[in-house]
């Protein structure tokens, strides 16, 4: 599951980094820096990686997002 | 449209939830279904579609985001998708939104627990609320 959600996020996102994590069984962690989101607001980068997982999100019920530009990840 | 069944899974952890019983067929897409959620969304300027209710919220996610409205102060409605099958399953369609919770204001999609978190952090969920109540 992992090497998929990276894989997706990868060719659909081409981030800078990525953090996928899993803890409690099936509880997901998403932190993915792009430039892919410049200029689009919060709900339109959740959408972005939502429909990137679309498969995924059939098995997972619970997934954690963080979806920043490098320049806002520099920031933090 | 039939959902496969994960019982078990349910047993471990309150944020997975699966189809009712095997015998209790639903039209997951029915039209009905969408109709009446867009007459609550309608209806309510400040809406949670949600797991349990702001007293007992059955999921963590859920349960964050009543706080962090409760912590605003503002008024606000949940409906509990355990209660009704169809509310929850046609609220992902209704949203195009793959999980609950689900925050609405005047009508419009917000985001889920991540995104109100966030928003609640920067100040623009205020700001988004006293637009909604203003109009």
């Amino acid at each position: 599951m992992q090497a998929a959600i990276e894989a997706k996020l990868t060719s659909a996102l081409a981030p800078t980094h990525l953090e996928v994590t899993c803890s409690d069984g099936n509880k997901w962690a998403v932190t993915v820096i792009s430039e892919a989101f410049q200029g689009k607001p919060l709900l339109a980068r959740h959408r972005l990686v939502n429909t990137a997982l679309a498969e995924e999100l059939e098995d997972i019920h619970a997934l954690s997002l963080k979806t920043k530009t490098p320049a806002e990840w520099e920031k933090s | 449209m039939q959902r496969q069944h994960q019982q078990h899974a349910q047993l471990l952890h309150p944020c997975y939830s699966f189809a009712a019983d095997d015998d209790d067929v639903v039209d997951f897409s029915g039209a009905a279904t969408q109709e009446r959620i867009a007459a609550l969304v309608a209806d309510n300027p400040i809406l949670v579609f949600m797991k349990g209710n702001r007293m007992f919220p059955q999921c963590g996610y859920s349960g964050t985001v009543v706080q962090i409205l409760n912590q605003l102060g503002v008024p606000y409605e949940t409906v509990d998708v355990m209660a009704d099958d169809r509310i929850r399953e046609g609220v992902k369609d209704f949203s195009n939104w793959p999980t609950i919770p689900q925050l609405y204001l005047n009508g419009e999609f917000v985001g889920g627990a991540d995104i109100v978190i966030e928003l609640y952090q920067t100040g623009e969920l205020l700001e988004q609320i006293e637009i909604a109540a203003a109009s």
